[in-house]
């Protein structure tokens, strides 16, 4: 795992991420009548270092361990948290950025936030620990399963040894199935990233995987989308068994399309889709005969250290 | 800018992947031709269409568009909504024209990709 790649992961977290998604819900509130014993034994029992004042269901202080040390200090045990609270209480929304929150940790140098919501009632409390444990948290359950298997499919060539290695992906792609349409390219996009290869030539494999897959869909009873991965290229084909194209220089022109009107009204059928596999791809050959099948074929050059 | 900052500024309704908003936008395209969208736009950008079947879905998955905004609120089909969540492409839905509304990007600074 590259460490430039997690941080940007973390980074985004964080502007994704609100403050209610971190906080703490569950909060240990205190009252002005507490006494200061009493709420040095309710951050001892709950393993706290300070908590928001409540008073008739309305925020009206916070009190920390820091205050509590200062009362000891002058001997006033037996006196109230009111006495000893600090009543200008700064807190977040539970709606904010999680990067609004690290800010204000930053600039104001606070231990917690009580968090409140746009009605001003207190839904819960904000510490770092509870900001590193909410992106953590959130890293696992988006990132690490992927990183995973990022990891282990990009080593796969170092591990083989062969004079000659190739991986073949092969995808089933269903014929005027509209809603399943894409996926076969989607499948192989997501394999590529896996294995590491460079965004922009995914791009390309993406774009040409995607028109040729469409084709099939649009135009057969449906085929077969069959990638093969090598050091140095990726070579796409695309696969069925007919109609076929009965004029292949006719069907490369920008525009032309045979595509049905219900079909274009999809957005599809524009008659661009061989235009855009060619602008794609390094080397590209289109074979067809007519009740017999189509055979596409689209090879893309791995860029160095792609 | 911000996906989220425009669906506040153009008061566009949120139908899929809401915790995707925070992306920062490249620029935008129109278009209904999926041909089209997958030979121009860009990665990041944001695409205005009215269609709204599930394989917009893809090509915006696929060219990792910011999100597709759906003009003259054209009804989603159910498995767009579904895949769109899946794939984590906010799908955003507004009454206006996509005329209208590419007029309304522009003025809160977003771009064409030409």
């Amino acid at each position: 795992m590259e460490r430039g790649k997690e941080v940007t992961k973390v980074q985004e977290l964080v502007y994704e991420l609100k403050v209610e998604q971190a906080m703490t819900r569950e909060v240990v509130t205190v009252t002005p009548q507490t006494t200061v014993s009493q709420f040095r034994e309710i951050m001892r029992v709950n393993r706290l270092s300070g908590t928001p004042v409540m008073e008739n269901d309305e925020l009206v202080g916070i009190i920390s361990i820091e205050d509590l040390i200062k009362a000891l200090a002058n001997g006033d045990i037996e006196a109230t948290v009111g006495q000893k609270m600090t009543r200008e209480v700064k807190t977040l929304y539970s709606d904010e950025p999680l990067i609004q929150a690290i800010g204000r940790f930053t600039r104001e140098g606070f231990g917690r936030f009580p968090v409140i919501d746009r009605q001003r009632k207190l839904v819960g409390i904000l510490t770092q620990g509870d900001i590193i444990r909410g992106v953590l948290r959130e890293l696992e359950i988006d990132y690490h399963e992927e990183e995973i298997h990022r990891y282990r499919a990009s080593h796969i060539f170092e591990d083989i040894i062969a004079d000659r290695t190739s991986l073949r992906f092969e995808y089933s792609v269903v014929g005027q199935d509209f809603n399943r349409a894409g996926e076969a390219s989607s499948g192989l996009k997501r394999t590529l990233s896996r294995l590491g290869i460079a965004p922009p030539t995914i791009r390309r494999v993406a774009i040409a995987a995607y028109e040729a897959e469409m084709n099939i869909v649009i135009f057969t009873g449906g085929g077969q989308l069959v990638a093969e991965v090598r050091p140095g290229r990726i070579k796409i084909e695309a696969i069925d068994n007919g109609p076929g194209i009965p004029d292949i220089e006719q069907a490369m022109q920008p525009g032309f399309s045979t595509a049905p009107e219900w079909v274009r009204e999809m957005g599809f059928g524009a008659g661009m889709g061989l235009n855009n596999i060619q602008a794609c791809a390094d080397e590209m050959d289109l074979q067809s005969k007519v009740e017999e099948g189509t055979h596409l074929t689209t090879i893309i050059y791995l860029d160095k250290g792609g | 800018m911000k996906l989220e900052e425009i669906t506040v500024g153009l008061a566009l309704s949120v139908r899929t992947a809401p915790h995707k908003l925070g992306v920062e936008i490249t620029g935008g395209y129109a278009s209904d031709l999926l041909s089209r969208v997958m030979a121009r736009a860009k990665r990041g950008n944001l695409w205005v269409t009215i269609q709204a079947h599930p394989n917009i879905v893809a090509v915006a998955s696929l060219l990792e568009l910011a999100g597709i905004i759906v003009a003259e609120d054209v009804e989603l089909d159910p498995v767009t909504i579904e895949k769109a969540n899946q794939e984590g492409i906010p799908i955003l839905s507004t009454a206006h024209s996509t005329f209208t509304i590419v007029g309304q990007l522009v003025q809160l600074g977003v771009a064409g990709v030409d």
